[in-house]
């Protein structure tokens, strides 16, 4: 063995100091996940396209004023009220669902709402109309957005807790983590035939 | 024999000096690939409108960004401008910007592409509608309203 004459440093916890930067820098270094309120336009209408008609009783209006006051089926409403009025026209299940190539939906057998001849028919017949003015704040105009989605999520998670006895969301997740998987697959996909989300933008008012 | 007694007299350290350069290694490489690729704003940076109901977005490389905002300087005059990569436009300009967009990714995930509309709370809906038009035009419909992860209003 030979002598040492000068000993080495000791660079055991060098490593540790470069471990705690790359650390630091993985953790800050996270990029801001881009995340939002998903929309999907309507496609664009051929010229001589007639809408169809629909009844008064299936839309809910809301409409947003420049001052961003609400008026909800004509009526002045506050925004944290927007969401049970909203839940209550979805729920309500008044008279039968709409006929898709040929087969009725027939009633709504979930709905736990008041069945009111005066209100809409069926989940998948309730159209949402939010009618904007030019002026209106962006702001309003994405709160509005986001309590009526959390009126459809109410109303998901609860029957999707009945039927699978898991909420909709937990089931969304357990879907997205599993792709493959065709039972989740057709769960998610009967809770969103059941309550699907019909909110139409009209276009806004000029003044 | 000896050959195997002389390992009983206690293992030589391993040698870790070299380990601080590879995690140095792993150092670097880790702060040059996370540089993010953030479009210099020309407006000011749009303050989110909050929500609870938000999906994440997925797939970055398909998502096209419009930001909406204030301008930064009054030589740009007043109102919303909307910035498409790192030029200030008009909603006229949209449907080219989606456009140029498709091109840079294949065929089959077209209709995966999404926008992301990252708008200042205090825009007009007015002009969010106007781009909203142009979109409808070119048949990109998947939007995203970009927002904060938010509290519940309050009551």
């Amino acid at each position: 063995m030979a002598r040492r004459e000068n000993p080495e440093i000791n660079a055991g916890s060098m490593a540790d100091i470069a471990f705690l930067l790359l650390i630091f820098f993985l953790v800050t270094t996270t990029m801001d996940v881009d995340s939002g309120i998903s929309k999907k336009l309507s496609e664009k209408p051929p010229k001589d396209y007639v809408p169809p008609i629909i009844k008064e009783k299936n839309i809910f209006e809301v409409n947003i004023n420049g001052n961003n006051e609400l008026l909800v089926e004509n009526e002045a409403m506050k925004l944290q009220d927007l969401k049970a009025a909203a839940l209550k026209f979805i729920d309500n299940g008044g008279g039968e669902g709409k006929v898709e190539n040929g087969v009725s939906t027939g009633p709504c057998t979930y709905c736990k709402g008041d069945k009111s001849p005066d209100s809409s028919d069926h989940p998948n017949k309730a159209i949402i109309s939010v009618q904007t003015n030019r002026t209106t704040k962006y702001e309003t105009y994405v709160q509005v957005q986001n309590e009526l989605l959390k009126a459809y999520t109410e109303l998901r998670n609860r029957l999707s807790m009945e039927r699978y006895g898991m909420s909709f969301s937990a089931l969304e997740d357990a879907y997205s983590n599993d792709k493959g998987n065709d039972e989740l697959k057709s769960k998610v996909e009967d809770i969103k035939t059941a309550y699907p989300q019909i909110i139409s933008d009209a276009e806004p008012t000029s003044n | 024999m000896s050959k195997f007694g002389k390992k009983k007299k206690g293992m030589p350290a391993v040698n870790t000096a070299a380990l601080p350069d590879i995690v140095f290694m792993l150092l670097f490489f880790f702060m040059v690939t996370t540089t993010m690729r953030e479009t210099e704003l020309k407006i000011q940076t749009p303050k989110l409108p909050s929500a609870t109901e938000i999906k994440k977005l997925e797939r970055k490389s398909l998502v096209s960004t419009i930001y909406v905002g204030k301008a930064k300087t009054e030589k740009q005059g007043k109102g919303d401008k909307i910035q498409l990569n790192d030029k200030i436009a008009t909603a006229e300009d949209v449907p080219a910007f989606i456009l140029n967009e498709r091109i840079q990714v294949s065929e089959v995930e077209i209709p995966f592409m999404t926008v992301s509309i990252k708008a200042d709370k205090e825009s007009s809906v007015g002009t969010i509608s106007d781009i909203k038009l142009k979109l409808r035009d070119v048949n990109a419909l998947k939007l995203s309203l970009s927002t904060q992860k938010g509290n519940d209003i309050k009551k």
